[in-house]
Order: C-alpha cells, then sequence, then structure tokens
C-alpha cells in the first residue's frame, strides 16, 4: 500500500509528468530506442557456445568453490535432458535462440578488485552514466544504493559502507558466493529450483552474476536498493541471478532496470530472481524492463524470459511491480508461494507492446497458508502488430483456510492489428476462501481522446493521457523515481502507434 | 498430426467397427462413418496432458471399451416418470441410444417441420444439408461418434416457421446399458426467421449401470431465427455423458442456451459457438449441482468472426462432496469482428473442503473496438448473512439451504416453459433443503 505522504509526492509529481509529456511532443521527431547505442570497450568474451567445459570455465573464472560447480553441473544435465525442447505455451512466436551460437561468459577485461569508482572503467562509468544512472559519489544524495551488471558482470555497487553498518548485504552475487557461502548455499535454489523450467535450468548452469542482498532481523533498509541491467557485447546472452533475503521483520524496497544496445540478431537474456520473505518481512520489487525491443519490422530486440518467484513466511509480504516496455518477446511471470499464515502476495503490471513485439507475462500466486491473500492488478496495452498476454494462475490449496484472492487483468487495444488475451487458471480446494476474477479488454473511448484534443492536447499526446491513466493503479505503486520513468517510457514507447 | 499411440479400447472399438461392416445406409451416411474412423485412427482418447483436458481425468472412460447398447424396449409409464416434458409437447424419446417410435410423440406440429429420428430421415436432403456440415474434430469422441453415426434426433424447423409449443428430445439409459455406450447424434437446424424451443434431457434408470452417453449435438440457427434450448443431464449415479455441440449462428440469429448439469458420475458439455452472420447474439446459460465423488466439465468456446455480434456467458455451480470441477469459457475475437460485445461470468459455491474447482476464462482478442469482460468467483456464504439468518431465529442449516437455493434459482427461473421450470425448482429445492 501507498502511505499518505508518497501519494502526496507522487500527486506533485503529475505537474512535472505533464511538463515532460509537453517536452516529449516537442522531441517527437527522435522516436528512436534511446538507449540503443553500444559502448565500445574492452571486454573478455568466450567463445560460443555451451558444454560441460564452458561451465567449469565460468566457474573457474569466477574462482568458485567446488559445490557450485556440482551444482551448475547438476543443472546442466537437467537442461541437456529437456532436450531442447523450450516450453512452448506462451502464445508466443519467435526463432529459437540457438543455444550453441550464444558467449556465455562476457566482461569488461582488467578484473581486479575495485576499492573505489576511481578505478572503474572510465568507458563503464560514461555509459551508466548516460544511463542516468547515479553511481558517481557526487550523486550519491539520490539516496539509492545501485548494483550496476554490465553484460554479465557485476561492475560496481554503491553505498555498500551505510549498508554495511546496519548488517545488510548489498552485493553481487560472486562476492556473496565468496562471502557468505552459507547464505548462498541455503537460499540459492530454494525458491526456483534448478530444474524448475527450461530457461531456469539455463540459468542455474551458466549464470554469471547478479545481485545478493540481505536484510538482518528487524532492520528497514535505509534506503532503496537498485540493480541495473545492461547488455552491450554483441552475441552475448545475459543469465543474472538475484537473490534476496528478508530477515525476520525486515523490510526492503528494490528496483531493477534493465536496457541493451540496437541490435539486428536477437540477444537472450534469461535472469532467475528468487526473494525470500521470512516471517514478517516485506519485500517490494520493482522492474522497469526496457530491454530492446527490436525495430519496427520486428528484427532483433531481446528475448526475455525470466523465472521471478518469492516465498512468503508467516506475516510477511512480497510485492511485485513491474512495467514492461522492452523487449522483442517477453515471458515472464514473477509469482508468490504464500507459504505462511497472513502472507500477502501482491502482483502490479503494466506491460506495453507495440510494433511486433510479444509478450506473455503474469503471475502464480500459490496460497498455501491460513488468512492468506493476494493481489493482482496487471493492465496489458497493445498496438501497431504486437500480441499481448496475460496469464495467471491463482490456487488455493486445502489448508488456505480463509484465504483471498482478487485479480483484475484490463487490457487496452490500439489499432486493429494487435492482440490482448488472457488465460487466467483459477484452482481452488478450500471452501473458506474466496476468489474474485475479472477482465476487461476494450479500446481507448473516443469521447476520451476527442475532449482532450478539444482542449487543445493534441492526439498523440491525449493518448499517452489516457494510456497513463489506465495505468495509474500500478503506478501508484511503484517508488517515484521509477514512476516518472515509466510514464515516460510509455508515452515514447507509444509515439507513432496511432494515426 | 503427430504420431498417435492408439489405447487398448480404441483398438477395440476399430474392431467393432470392423465387425458391423458398412451398415447398408445410404453413402452419404458411410463417408461420414468412414471420416470418422479416419480420424479416430489417428487421434488419441484425451488425457491430462492436453490442455483441454488438464484437470478433466476421464481415464476411467478412456481405459474401458463399452460396447453398443442392444435394443430394449420400457413402457409408457417409465417414460411418463422419467420425461420432463408434460402432456402435449412433442416428444421424441431414445432407450439406449435407439430411436422408440413407439414411445415418441410427433404430432401436433406446424406444417414442414421435421422432427424424428435419423434413420426414418436418412434419405431427407436437409438433413443430409445439415448432418456432419459443422461439426469439428474436437477429440476422439466426436470422431467415434461419427464413426458409429447409425441414429440420433433431427429436428428441422423451415423458413418462417414458429413452433410455440417446445419439443422435447428424451434419452433414457436403462439397465440394459450397463457396459455400453450409445453415440447419440443430434441434428438440429432452424432456417431463416424461424422459432423453437427445444429441451433435451437425459435420464438414468439404473443408479448402479456404468454406462457412456457419447453426444455430437449439430445446431444451426438461420438468419433471423431463434432458438432457445435447454439441456438437462440426469444420468444414473453410474452413467457418464460426454457431450459436443457444435452451433453455428447466422444473421441476426439469437440463441438462449441454458445446461443443467444435475446427476451423473462424469459429465462434460462443452459448447462451441461460431457467429458467422453480423448481428447474431448468444447467451448460454449453465448451472451445475456437483456433489459426491463427480466430476463436471463445462467447456465453452464462443468464435466472433464477424462485426456486431453480442455474446453472453454465465454460469453457476453448486461444489460439494469431494467432487471436482473444470469450467473453461474461451471467447475468440478475430480481427474481423469489430464491436464485438462479449461478457462472461462464472461464480462458484463451494460447500465442502473438499471439493475442488478449476476455471480458466479465456480471451484471444484480435479487434480493437470491442468490449469484452469476464469475472469469475468462487467462494461460500458469507458468515454475517448466515449470522442474520440466526438472529431472526432461522437456523444455521435453512439458512444456508435457502441461500444455496436463491442462488441457483437465478438461473433456473430464467428457464420460459412453466412445466419445465417447475420441476427443476422443486429439484433444487428439495436437493438443498435441509436434510431432517
Amino acid at each position: 500500500m501507498v502511505s499518505p505522504s508518497e501519494k502526496l509526492e507522487t500527486a506533485k509529481y503529475e505537474g512535472s509528468r505533464v511538463e515532460q509529456s509537453n517536452q516529449r511532443a516537442a522531441e517527437a521527431a527522435d522516436r528512436e530506442y534511446k538507449h540503443g547505442w553500444s559502448t565500445d570497450i574492452d571486454s573478455e568474451t568466450i567463445p560460443v557456445g555451451l558444454n560441460e567445459d564452458v561451465i567449469r570455465l565460468i566457474s573457474s573464472k569466477k574462482e568458485e568453490p567446488e559445490w557450485l560447480l556440482e551444482w551448475r553441473l547438476k543443472a546442466y544435465a537437467g537442461w541437456k535432458r529437456l532436450n531442447g525442447e523450450e516450453p512452448t505455451w506462451a502464445k508466443v512466436n519467435y526463432t529459437k535462440p540457438d543455444f550453441q551460437a550464444i558467449s556465455y561468459y562476457s566482461a569488461p577485461k582488467e578484473k581486479k578488485e575495485l576499492k573505489s569508482l576511481d578505478e572503474v572503467d572510465p568507458e563503464i562509468l560514461a555509459t551508466f552514466e548516460k544511463l542516468g544512472i547515479p553511481l558517481n559519489e557526487q550523486k550519491r544524495l539520490s539516496g539509492v544504493a545501485v548494483d550496476a551488471v554490465f553484460d554479465s558482470v557485476s561492475v560496481i555497487t554503491t553505498h555498500k559502507d551505510i549498508l554495511a553498518k546496519r548488517g545488510i548485504i548489498f552485493c553481487s552475487m560472486s562476492e556473496a558466493i565468496r562471502d557468505h557461502p552459507e547464505l548462498v548455499k541455503k537460499y540459492m535454489g530454494s525458491i526456483v529450483p534448478q530444474g524448475d523450467n527450461f530457461y531456469a535450468a539455463l540459468n542455474s548452469a551458466v549464470f554469471t552474476d547478479g545481485s545478493f542482498v540481505y536484510i538482518p532481523k528487524n532492520t528497514k533498509c535505509p534506503m532503496d536498493l537498485s540493480t541495473y541491467f545492461r547488455i552491450n557485447q554483441e552475441n552475448t546472452g545475459q543469465f543474472e541471478r538475484t537473490l534476496i533475503i528478508a530477515d525476520e521483520g525486515s523490510q526492503v524496497n528494490y528496483l531493477e532496470g534493465c536496457t541493451a544496445p540496437m541490435r539486428d540478431e536477437n540477444q537472450l537474456h534469461a535472469a532467475v530472481v528468487e526473494i525470500v520473505a521470512l516471517k514478517g518481512a516485506t519485500v517490494r520489487y520493482s522492474t522497469v524492463q526496457n530491454w530492446y525491443a527490436g525495430d519496427a519490422d520486428g528484427k532483433g530486440g531481446i528475448y526475455n524470459f525470466v523465472t521471478k518467484r518469492g516465498r512468503c513466511d508467516d506475516n510477511a509480504r512480497i510485492s511485485w511491480t513491474q512495467v514492461e516496455t522492452g523487449s522483442a518477446v517477453t515471458w515472464k511471470y514473477p509469482s508468490c508461494i504464500l507459504k505462511g499464515d497472513n502472507s500477502v502476495g501482491e502482483f502490479y503490471s503494466v506491460a506495453l507492446t507495440n510494433n511486433h513485439q510479444q509478450a506473455d507475462t503474469g503471475t502464480k500466486m500459490i496460497h498455501l497458508g491460513k488468512n492468506t491473500k493476494s493481489t493482482v492488478i496487471s493492465k496489458t496495452i497493445s498496438a501497431g502488430k504486437s500480441d499481448s498476454s496475460y496469464r495467471g494462475l491463482i490456487q488455493v490449496m486445502p489448508k488456505a483456510t480463509n484465504s483471498r484472492s482478487y485479480t483484475q487483468c484490463d487490457s487496452l487495444l490500439i489499432g486493429n492489428k494487435c492482440g490482448a488475451h488472457t488465460f487466467p487458471y483459477i484452482n481452488v480446494r478450500n471452501h473458506s476462501s474466496s476468489v474474485e476474477h475479472e477482465a476487461s479488454t476494450s479500446k481507448i473511448s473516443e469521447d476520451q481522446l476527442f475532449y482532450c484534443q478539444s482542449r487543445g492536447i493534441c492526439q498523440e499526446d491525449a493518448i499517452s493521457l489516457v494510456v497513463n491513466g489506465f495505468c495509474k493503479e500500478v503506478f501508484d505503486h511503484l517508488p517515484m523515481e521509477f514512476a516518472v520513468e515509466a510514464s515516460n517510457l510509455l508515452s515514447l514507447s507509444l509515439e507513432g502507434s496511432v494515426g | 498430426m503427430p504420431e498417435a499411440t492408439l489405447t487398448k479400447s480404441q483398438a477395440q472399438y476399430l474392431d467393432d467397427l470392423a465387425q458391423q461392416g458398412a451398415g447398408g445406409q445410404p453413402a452419404w451416411l458411410d463417408d461420414i462413418r468412414a471420416d470418422g474412423r479416419s480420424t479416430l485412427e489417428t487421434t488419441p482418447f484425451p488425457h491430462n496432458k492436453m490442455e483441454a483436458w488438464r484437470h478433466t481425468n476421464i481415464s476411467a472412460l478412456t481405459k474401458t471399451h463399452y460396447k453398443t447398447a442392444s435394443e430394449t424396449t420400457i413402457s409408457a409409464d417409465v417414460v411418463s416418470d422419467a420425461t420432463l416434458a408434460p402432456a402435449g409437447w412433442a416428444e421424441l424419446v431414445f432407450v439406449d441410444g435407439h430411436y422408440s417410435a413407439a414411445l415418441s410423440n410427433i404430432t401436433n406440429l406446424p406444417e414442414g417441420v421435421i422432427l424424428g429420428s435419423i434413420r426414418a430421415h436418412q434419405d431427407s436432403e436437409v438433413l443430409q444439408r445439415h448432418t456432419h456440415k459443422i461439426l469439428q474434430n474436437r477429440n476422439a469422441y466426436t470422431a467415434l461418434n461419427s464413426a458409429f453415426l447409425r441414429d440420433g434426433a433431427f429436428v428441422y424447423v423451415p423458413k418462417k416457421v414458429v413452433i410455440d409449443t417446445p419439443i422435447h428430445l428424451l434419452f433414457v439409459s436403462t439397465t440394459g446399458a450397463a457396459g455400453c455406450v450409445a453415440h447419440v447424434r443430434t441434428i438440429i437446424a432452424l432456417e431463416e426467421s424461424s422459432a423453437a424451443t427445444i429441451t433435451t434431457s437425459y435420464v438414468g434408470l439404473d443408479d448402479t449401470a456404468d454406462y457412456l452417453n457419447n453426444v455430437v449435438e449439430e445446431i444451426y440457427v438461420g438468419a433471423n431465427a431463434q432458438l432457445t434450448y435447454y439441456k438437462v443431464a440426469r444420468e444414473g449415479a453410474a452413467g457418464n455423458h460426454l457431450a459436443t455441440s457444435e452451433i453455428l449462428q447466422d444473421r441476426d440469429s439469437r440463441l438462449f442456451s441454458l445446461i443443467i448439469s444435475q446427476d451423473g458420475k462424469i459429465i462434460r458439455n462443452q459448447s462451441c459457438v461460431k457467429l458467422v452472420g453480423e448481428g447474431a447474439e448468444c447467451a448460454l446459460h449453465g448451472l451445475y449441482l456437483n456433489d459426491g465423488n463427480r466430476l463436471i466439465d463445462n467447456a465453452l468456446h464462443i468464435h466472433h468472426t464477424v462485426p456486431h455480434c453480442n455474446s453472453r456467458i454465465a454460469y453457476k455451480g453448486i461444489l460439494d462432496g469431494k467432487s471436482k470441477t473444470v469450467f473453461t469459457g474461451k471467447v475468440d475475437v478475430d480481427q474481423a469482428a469489430q464491436q464485438t460485445d462479449s461478457d462472461q461470468l462464472s461464480n462458484n459455491l463451494l460447500l465442502s473442503d473438499t471439493a475442488t474447482l478449476d476455471t480458466k476464462p479465456q480471451l484471444e482478442i484480435y479487434a480493437d473496438d470491442v468490449k469484452c469482460t469476464h469475472g469469475a468467483t468462487v467462494g461460500s456464504h458469507p458468515e454475517p448473512i448466515i449470522f442474520y439468518f440466526q438472529s431472526r431465529g432461522i437456523d444455521e442449516a435453512t439458512a444456508r439451504g435457502m441461500l444455496t437455493y436463491g442462488f441457483a434459482d437465478e438461473i433456473v427461473r430464467e428457464i420460459k416453459p412453466e412445466a419445465l421450470r417447475d420441476r427443476l425448482e422443486s429439484y433444487v429445492f428439495r436437493k438443498y433443503s435441509p436434510k431432517q
């Protein structure tokens, strides 16, 4: 839920949002994907292909302990058993990636221990600077700790010392494996097992880095934690693994953002995110996904095949908020296992597809404990020749007495060449629970557009206004900076889709 | 089509066919049977790995080889007990899948209306025109039905004819049906600007007989025609019912359909409506009363292919005991089908902790100027309301019974023929009254 003060701040932002939207109109000429450039840095990329030796090589490059190598090999064996049979149930069409044509490890060179920001390759810093990610010391005022992942490897994590004072661990996965193996060993794979699905198995075998968060008992993380993912190299796939452990009674907000250069080939991004919310913990996980979506003819773009799942113990809460505007193909179902009594799972999503983008996204809420609650709000916008689907599961198990679930998924269609689909599955095994589901599909109301236009707002801005209003329920759950970015992204992605 | 491995029972059905031979009926019926057989040879029986059958476990049926039932006779008294139709309704009676002319009543019909068995009208050009035309191969059971097509019910209403009194099609399964399957085929065709009310009911007389009614209905609603359709499944406690209704609606036609699933071990109603003429409207209603150890599956599919059509789905279910219930409502809107107005609602009342429900409303939309909604709810009686009843001196069991009856009656009271409505209302009332 949003506190009144947050709401007030969001309200304050409304004004500037409209301003920015006007500014957008001026920039209408520049309709390109603005993160489409690539950085020319010296990086170390291993040859393409996937076999046990590659996994051993990744593991040795990262100087990993033996148990992890075995863990990876086990995952790889499981993946191989699947015989390249990717899941086909999602409503997406794409050329299957050739898993032997991908390089599974790419890292900026000179990988020595970095003591401070000054030692980071200035090119990389400039890259993140250009992306608007405040890695620089001077920008610490922004109050967000950032872990930046460049291709496969975590480049730098800021604000570590402030966090360390409270016992919070926020570092790259590699560091966590080295410094906190007991935590990693205990929780990694406990939520998303190695063999969970095709892409999770692949990720478990070849993951190179990611973020690791541990919030100690009864601690409220003083600032938002953020990871920024960037795919830079050609022919690489990004396989990061994020593990968030919120110990009893702790609280954390986690933000994630992603971009990639414009390339004609499809690049693969298969990440795994695991969240463990122990008794009474609260985790809010927000994503603004803006991977390169391919050009207007559907060439290139990122395949975003992501497995995200969290487990809630007693009285814990996990809230997923996502804004999906990028990627050529999205396949993503952030889920909550509501294992503990009184636990709460939330999912707020905006998925926007334009041109030839395809998105099959939704959530799974598995009610296991008593008095568990889940809320699902999904807003889907399709434009151009795109296809977007909501696919969700609400499962109420026999012991989940008095559990409640509410789902609302709305779709908005812009133009008559796109498609919007909903596939909600509701499985109930307990009679004291109540499950509600509603969905609607419609187009932008002509009346609303006409009204805006009669007040001197051009059609494109009017559409952007209406769409922003349509998504407001979800944006309200985003941290403020993200909400602004998300609403700008929407206007940008929609440009040129009407008329 | 992928390589299909046939189960033992499937091979046995094919053996049965080989033994029966061609049958000596007109060539066009033989062609349909041959088509059914060849489909059966390549289509595996439904199993849980198929998305449409994920939660519908009918392995008990697919493993069994049901024989074709032989002809039996029952007395008129038995029929008058079993039927839902009051005197005066035209009625076709089928016993274990075989048409009984003696028990049927096909008098008092307007001129031009055809009501009778498929066998009796097998030379009719009209019948040939409407048989096996809109059926799609949904699964191996529809293929099985075509392969064994011998007889069935045929209703034809010519242009501009309005039938005021409802027509009743009664399918009775006797003790003799044990271990047998009836491949029931019903052809209903309403020509332009005609109107009719048709009720079908399935009755099992023996609660211990394990039989299967494998039903295929092909329904054509012509331009500006109006069909009101009721189906009541009251199979025996060990009887099974697998039905596929394929409905084609032309321009400005209207369909009101209400399917009530009362009794039977496994009941599956698949209703597929294709709207091919502008301005067509369909309203699919349903009520399923599930309890004990039974399985009820309602699979609906509405396909909008042209602009300006409306579709409504309203299904309600009461789930008790260890029953399993599945509901799938799929609405497809093609790119051409602009101005579609579609809504869908599935309400479920769970009365026990052991009953399970799997519901999946689906929308697949390719047109932008549409209004499509769906909703699904699952829950039990709200405690504050029960408390209110109690505070007014009504005991808890009665309060729950009244609320359950009220929930079901919202669907039952939509039934227009009074005789039918009264019977079903009193059935529901008795079923959910507190046991003394």
